[in-house]
């Protein structure tokens, strides 16, 4: 089966047949849990103090609703309106903006004391259009561009992702970092082909240590 | 759904537009009100994130006249509660956001706004 992400661009590949299927399938919810938990745990947030976060690519909710449980407050970008609605329909507490993360955030600086994103940033790596700012460089920089300015300092942005090579890994970093991020890469379980889970954790402001991998 | 929690931080994004491109104006919005859980440490950890006078004139356009045109210096009960209610309990379910400088207009459909901007306005 091939990667979603090369199929379609997300907003067609998750149709409302799609979007219903993915949020139903038990162990796309586990799997999404975990990987929040995780994301959660990277932040590394102070302690007891409310947050306001920035869900990337919040799909139908499912990390959402984890946001919600540990008390979070939060909005969420997709570019799927199906996801979106099936997130409507989950009653989930963030605001919801239908937007694609390529063409960059208007927040104004500061807005987020954080940000999370789960399974999304491969499909930036797919240009959608022939068109010169549609080339993966191009929209990879005014996300992060946009993103760093978005979120307060010192703070962090946490994404789990799916690099199908090494050289997309040092496209993202590298156009990360031009934006103003410190940070690297978290692996977790590296040599279970099964259980293995790449997070970006990425920081505004310097300071702090790339988190160790499980 | 979208708040006046959120539509305090959003400025413009389109191509060129940097300058005076906040707040974006409602128009033709319909309300909902949802009760929300109150929590001021939210609130206080929040309000250094909002330009007052923009929360200010968006809550009188929904009718809201609860805020005072100045921030107080005391965070009075009464004061984080109108602003709970302001900032967590309003819900812009139809109409749209429209950028002062640019004139691009964000639609708003079933509580989202739609932020995707056209070929020719993508910076
Ligand atoms: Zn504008």
């Amino acid at each position: 089966m091939s990667r979603p992400e090369l199929v379609a661009p997300p907003e067609i590949y998750y149709g409302d047949t799609e979007a219903k299927k993915y949020t139903k399938n038990t162990r796309n919810q586990q799997i999404q849990a975990d990987m929040t938990y995780r994301a959660l745990e990277l932040l590394s947030l102070p302690p007891d103090e409310p947050a306001f976060l920035l869900d990337i690519g919040c799909g139908s909710g499912l990390s959402g609703e984890i946001l919600d449980e540990e008390g979070y407050m939060w909005a969420g970008v997709d570019v799927a309106p199906s996801m979106l609605e099936v997130a409507l329909e989950r009653e989930v507490e963030g605001d919801l903006f239908l937007q694609d993360i390529g063409q960059g955030f208007g927040f104004r600086p500061g807005s987020f004391d954080g940000a999370i994103s789960i399974s999304v940033l491969q499909w930036l790596l797919n240009a959608e259009t022939s068109h010169a700012t549609s080339s993966p460089p191009h929209r990879l920089t005014r996300f992060f561009t946009t993103l760093h300015s978005a979120l307060k300092n010192p703070s962090r942005a946490v994404f789990q992702f799916y690099p199908s090579s090494d050289d997309q890994i040092t496209l993202i970093s590298t156009i990360a970092q031009r934006a103003g991020f410190t940070g690297g890469l978290v692996i977790d379980y590296p040599n279970s082909n099964k259980a293995k889970k790449v997070f970006l954790c990425l920081m505004v402001g310097g300071g702090g240590h790339v988190p160790k991998g499980l | 759904m979208v708040r006046l929690m959120t539509h305090n931080l959003l400025a413009c994004h389109a191509k060129g537009c940097t300058t005076n491109n906040f707040p974006l104006a409602l128009k033709d919005v319909q309300i909902e009100l949802r009760e929300s859980d109150f929590n001021p440490d939210f609130l206080k950890g929040f309000l250094p994130k909002l330009d007052w006078p923009a929360l200010v004139l968006a809550a009188r356009q929904l009718g809201d006249e609860t805020l005072p045109l100045q921030q107080p210096e005391m965070l009075d009960d009464e004061f984080l509660k109108n602003l709970h209610h302001v900032l967590l309990e309003i819900h812009i379910e139809e109409g749209s956001m429209t950028c002062p400088n640019c004139a691009h207009v964000y639609p708003i459909s079933n509580g989202i706004p739609n932020m995707l901007l056209a070929e020719h306005e993508i910076g």
